[in-house]
């Protein structure tokens, strides 16, 4: 928004409500929310938008824009007024505004329409000029200004992102009376005198510039000058802190590690060393295993495997963890619109068709007063980061199709947001490269002064003050925008003369910095920052060249295509800025008004970092304790019915149905598999698609994570994860010879040997596990440092660690092929009369093997149309099992188990256990136990020996399973 | 016989137009996909087409309330040709987003009800949702639905909602009755016991179960749940436990215009 404005004469606001209560959904939603706090008293709430309109605007041109385009005219109506600030209302209210500088999409549109129809007026003398949007909250019931002081703290403002301000009952906030205006910083080139700091003056100024490099990063840093001879600038310092962060270079898992510990799924010790952890582990089993379907893996923005002669499928999977501890919402959002443009950014272009998400989350029954200082309650991380997610995914047009959501206390101050995407590419449009004599072309939204510091924030640990701290990294998105960029971009690699650009990457983590930087590596780029197109004046040169405004790519575009270029972007309505070209002398130089502020040799940028020899340890035994007590405990169990009816309506078991619901499954028509499946709605295994309107061939996506197995073995957490990833393939009709499977590691702080060697551990887990069973890592991504930690006074105060790691948690995310989507199945039940059979395989090193030939036999049976429904055995067990097949299709069944082994662990999760639905003698012929009969009858009747037998009808099971998370847990 | 001119219309985060131009082409249509400025550009391009179809998304992010913006963008450059090409006999189709922004125009319900009569707003839930719904149909002269003598088993149809914006309300309960007499009442959502109110099947809370509406002739059909989301039979969440005789319940939506219009 540009703020300075010398014609504005005048000023006017517009509010618009709801005609009747009944048409404000909004409001009752948010009336919801105050209830969920603990103010049940609170009896109504009416929320009203307001617009604020500057310009040359007569009371009749405000009152057009008011009736004709700010208000519906059946559902609401409008009160046009002079001024910003004056408000009467009868009741009490809080408004709320967002921050100068944040995006506001809203006030942007309202901008361009009204413009629009202010122009198309017969006198045409009228001008809008600027928009900004509030909203207003009118709290009936409310006691006193402390409790709408509460009301706007926690249910209606982020104080990251957002002002609000109280009027009722003693308190009369001003309102703001201008637009917001965002601070100027005029130009003065910056040097930091770094060439003769002391080792604690390194390490100080690391910190208080938010750089988060180590100390031997810092003298790397310092040398490298002293040799040049001179200082660096402030830029060239960030430009160095943002390439070597742990976020873009991973330089935790490449570093040179000595482990010693416990062997690998076999007894006894072993010493070993890795040159780089994640070459000698994830990347050695993708090159061992040499898949000529694997297209290009590890080396772009997303890793591509072949779908058919004409097309590859990319997969990336990022997080976003720590702008969604702050701002759900936002951080959520803008993860999502990251992963997506890292699809985007990948070869010449995806395009995206199909996004996934899954969660780390505190229990959303934690005790709110035991809930340290500007912590978030898991329940409003909840609510925000599913409306992130949906908000974002939906407006782009891009299915959100599979997930999953842990819950565990550790993830309390640090949650964890996983987005994935998948896109569809063009098998000659996945090699890039940019050429000398390029242009660099910035494209999409504007550059801002949103999301500095985010790729250093999200190598940081977060503690209780980050929040104030590092406000300036958090994000609001805008969909929008992104979806024109995405469609202006597949323009350009469709044109009928060829694609228009050489090379693409997304802006993403370090803003230009990291994408030039990237882009660059081989050839040197000239950057001129005064050229890239600004959200409003005022940004200094470093603001603007590491700013993570959200919604830009970069275009290396070939000087003879760049007016068809330009010209195309133009016709979307896409801003496309050159503002640099590739050179030939390995140096990145960038210039402010002719001047350079930044000059780095491009091979001391990608390889000066430091590297590190560090030593690693794990003993079997030292299981990391929980933090208990905090959420509501679990009355005994006496029978094996109320077990479980207590299995099902745990947190992690139950149905994600009200989040699935809120997300767009369906969009651009390619569904097969939804997320919830069978007349009644229970889980599904994996998503299918079909990329191709025309093709019967598909793709199936799923995700595994174990975290609970973590505590005690991380290798086997890893096994475990790609275990259940394939099963839920496989349980789709999904082809097991040809999955590709993609690593997120996200590990607390990795400061300490054990640490350490709890990465070692799950990276040769992953490793062996792809190995035996043939699934090659085609992309991956780590976050560590993933730690809460606070005050000593506020740990006494709400009994907690003062320090709160998370769990070890590695997501596995898979995709695979399936030849013929009519084959799949789902895990529904389908005829009564039909057997239950019970396939598994021993989980032991050596039994990988057999576990192999397990997957790889249903598959078989599967696509030979033996198999009606496939279900896999994971949390709550075998029981738990049965119980969402009888859930999804209203049939019951009668089970009995014989197996003693089996019948002890009927509540635990199984690897390589499937239950199916099959006939008889094909269980027989492949040596599967048969354990049941499907029955008409709604009810399930578990015979279980010592255990107590489970006799209930289905509606009970499907009562306990689907009651928890109804409202994001609320009630 | 010559393919049927369709154009489908795009903007800023229309997010169907891939599905929709699909689904005209497998009812043997030709469509014809362009954006929105281009044919404000030069609106007598109208004249080449027998049906303009406003796919579903968030147009300009659905920014103010959903529909406005696109909705404001036809009413200054592309009203008149619209209903010129109905007057001339020709079709217009919105779907969800496409829907809304043909209410907000006032082309539905049309005739001379103005825009004031009707509106598309937020669900009761106040949140986006995703379901399957059924649908009964509710006039004999809409073309892109099969009349009742034709329909034979095929009672309802199945489709997909997902929005948050789907609430169909009328000023008065005078409007909805005269909706309800005129026919223009398309498609209705319906449960098992006949109920057009109740909920998930009523998904979003519209008065008298109000799923989509056509304009007095029939022509301008606009809904909220995607057809364009059920042109496969593999895209019915019950596929799998399906033997499913005849064409897809969404691509009949295609397929009825086709022949209507296609003579």
């Amino acid at each position: 928004m540009c703020c300075k404005d010398p014609e504005a004469k005048r000023r006017w606001r517009v509010r618009v409500r709801a005609r009747s209560p009944q048409l404000d959904g909004h409001g009752r939603d948010v009336l919801e929310d105050i209830r969920q706090i603990g103010l049940e008293h609170v009896e109504a709430v009416m929320s009203s938008k307001l617009y604020f309109l500057a310009g040359v605007l007569a009371e009749d041109d405000v009152r057009l824009l008011a009736q004709e385009l700010l208000t519906d005219p059946v559902a609401e109506v409008a009160e046009v007024g002079q001024g910003f600030s004056f408000r009467e209302d009868a009741h009490p209210a809080v408004e709320v505004h967002t921050l100068s500088g944040v995006m506001n999409p809203v006030a942007q549109s309202t901008l361009q329409a009204g413009r629009r129809m202010l122009q198309r007026q017969a006198d045409g003398n009228a001008d809008l000029s600027n928009v900004w949007t509030a909203r207003r909250y009118e709290v009936l019931g409310a006691k006193n200004a402390e409790e709408l002081r509460e009301i706007a703290t926690r249910v209606l403002a982020n104080a990251c992102i957002e002002n609000w301000y109280i009027q009722g009952f003693d308190r009369n906030d001003s309102v703001p009376a201008e637009f917001p205006t965002p601070p100027d910083r005029p130009f003065s080139l910056r040097y930091v005198a770094i060439r003769d700091l002391d080792d604690a003056e390194l390490t100080r100024l690391s910190r208080d510039a938010h750089l988060f490099l180590s100390l031997k990063e810092m003298q790397a840093i310092r040398d490298h000058f002293t040799e040049l001879d001179r200082d660096p600038t402030d830029l060239e310092l960030e430009t160095l802190a943002q390439t070597w962060s742990e976020h873009c270079v991973h330089k935790t898992l490449k570093s040179e590690i000595d482990y010693s510990g416990d062997d690998f799924g076999l007894e006894g010790k072993v010493e070993l060393h890795f040159d780089n952890l994640l070459k000698d582990t994830i990347a050695a089993a993708t090159s061992k295993l040499d898949r000529d379907w694997c297209l290009s893996v590890f080396v772009d923005n997303a890793g591509v495997i072949a779908f058919d002669d004409e097309y590859g499928i990319a997969f990336k999977v990022e997080t976003h963890n720590h702008p969604s501890a702050i701002e759900p919402y936002g951080g959520a959002a803008t993860g999502i619109g990251g992963c997506i443009r890292d699809v985007m950014g990948c070869g010449l272009g995806a395009k995206p068709i199909a996004s996934t998400d899954i969660f780390c989350f505190a229990p959303p029954d934690f005790d709110a007063s035991r809930l340290p200082k500007d912590v978030l309650h898991p329940r409003r991380i909840l609510k925000g980061v599913v409306g992130g997610i949906r908000d974002y995914g939906n407006r782009m047009g891009i299915p959100t199709v599979n997930g999953s959501i842990y819950f565990d206390e550790r993830y309390l101050g640090n949650p964890l947001v996983f987005c994935g995407c998948v896109g569809l590419i063009p098998r000659n449009r996945i090699d890039k490269k940019p050429n000398t004599g390029d242009r660099i072309v910035v494209a999409g939204g504007r550059t801002g002064r949103d999301g500095i510091h985010g790729a250093t924030f999200s190598s940081a640990e977060l503690t209780d003050t980050h929040a104030d701290e590092f406000s300036h990294a958090v994000q609001i998105g805008n969909a929008i925008e992104e979806k024109k960029l995405l469609d202006a971009q597949l323009l350009a690699r469709d044109h009928p003369s060829g694609c228009l650009h050489s090379a693409v990457t997304d802006c993403g983590a370090g803003g230009l910095s990291s994408a030039v930087g990237e882009m660059g590596e081989q050839l040197g780029a000239c950057v001129d920052l005064e050229d890239v197109p600004l959200k409003y004046a005022g940004l200094r040169y470093d603001e603007i060249w590491i700013s993570e405004a959200q919604e830009r790519m970069v275009f290396a575009v070939p000087p003879e295509r760049l007016d068809a270029f330009l010209a195309l972007f133009a016709e979307e309505e896409v801003e496309a800025t050159v503002i640099g070209t590739f050179t030939d002398d390995r140096v990145l130089r960038v210039r402010y008004d002719g001047q350079t502020v930044g000059e780095l040799d491009m091979r001391f940028l990608h390889e000066g970092v430091p590297k590190t020899v560090r030593r690693a340890t794990w003993t079997a035994g030292e299981c990391k304790a929980r933090i208990v007590g905090a959420s509501a405990g679990a009355p005994a169990i006496t029978s094996g019915s109320e077990r479980i009816l207590r299995e099902l309506s745990s947190v992690n078991t139950a149905s994600k149905e009200w989040v699935i619901r809120q997300y767009d499954h369906e969009v651009q028509g390619r569904s097969v598999i939804k997320p919830l499946c069978g007349p009644d709605y229970g889980p599904s295994d994996a998503a299918v698609l079909r990329p191709r309107y025309n093709s019967k061939r598909g793709i199936a996506i799923a995700c595994g994570l174990c975290p609970q197995l973590g505590d005690v073995d991380p290798y086997w957490m890893a096994i475990a994860g790609v275990d259940e990833v394939l099963r839920n393939i496989v349980c789709v009709g999904g082809d097991p010879a040809c999955t590709a499977i993609l690593d997120n590691f996200c590990w607390p702080k990795v400061d300490t040997e054990e640490s350490l060697g709890a990465l070692v551990r799950a990276c040769r887990g992953a490793s062996d596990a792809a190995l035996a069973y043939g699934l090659p890592f085609i992309s991956g991504k780590d976050s560590l440092n993933n730690e809460f930690s606070m005050s000593k006074s506020e740990a006494e105060r709400t009994g907690l660690p003062q320090q709160i790691a998370i769990p070890y948690t590695l997501l596995i995310s898979a995709v695979g092929m399936i030849d013929n989507v009519e084959r799949c199945i789902t895990a529904d039940l389908k005829d009564p009369g039909n057997c239950l059979a019970l396939a598994s395989a021993p989980v032991d090193r050596a039994g990988l093997e057999q576990a192999k030939a397990l997957h790889d036999r249903i598959a078989r049976m599967i696509a030979s149309g033996k198999v009606r429904a496939a279900h896999d055995v994971s949390d709550g067990g075998l029981a738990v099992t049965l119980a969402e097949m009888c859930i999804a299709s209203g049939f019951g069944a009668t089970v009995s188990i014989h197996d003693e082994a089996v019948r002890g662990a009927l509540f635990e999760p199984l690897a390589t256990t499937y239950v199916l639905e099959t006939a008889q003698s094909d269980a027989e012929a492949n040596g599967f136990a048969v354990i049941g009969r499907i029955e008409r009858e709604a009810r399930l009747y578990i015979e279980t020996g010592d255990a107590g037998k489970i006799d209930l009808p289905v509606a009970d099971l499907a009562d306990a399973w689907r009651r928890p998370l109804a409202h994001g847990g609320g009630r | 016989m010559s393919d049927l001119p369709v154009l489908v219309l795009r903007t800023a985060g229309i997010n169907c137009d891939e599905e929709v131009v699909h689904a005209w082409q497998k009812a043997g249509a030709k469509p014809t996909l362009l954006h929105v400025n281009a044919v404000a550009d030069k609106p007598s391009m109208l004249e080449d087409f027998r049906i303009v179809t406003i796919p579903g998304g968030f147009s300009y992010g659905d920014d103010i309330a959903a529909g406005t913006i696109l909705a404001q963008r036809i009413m200054q450059d592309l009203l008149q040709p619209m209903k010129e090409l109905v007057e001339r006999g020709g079709g217009i189709l919105g779907i969800c987003n496409g829907f809304q922004v043909l209410v907000k125009t006032g082309l539905l319900p049309g005739g001379d009800a103005g825009r004031d009569k009707v509106t598309v707003t937020f669900n009761d839930s106040a949140k986006f949702e995703a379901r399957w719904v059924r649908l009964e149909v509710g006039t004999d002269h809409c073309p892109f639905l099969t009349p009742a003598e034709d329909r034979g088993q095929q009672e309802y149809l199945e489709m997909p909602v997902e929005h948050a914006e789907g609430k169909v309300v009328t000023a008065s309960e005078a409007v909805l009755d005269k909706l309800g007499h005129a026919g223009q009442i398309a498609v209705r959502y319906v449960d098992g016991d006949g109920s057009y109110d109740r909920y998930p099947a009523n998904p979003n809370g519209s008065v008298g179960g109000i799923a989509g509406l056509c304009d007095p002739t029939g022509r301008i059909f606009g809904l909220m749940p995607h057809p364009d989301r059920h042109f496969e039979h593999t895209h019915h969440p019950q596929w799998t436990r399906r033997n499913p005789q005849g064409p897809p319940n969404g691509l009949t939506v295609f397929q009825n215009a086709v022949r209507y219009w296609r003579g």
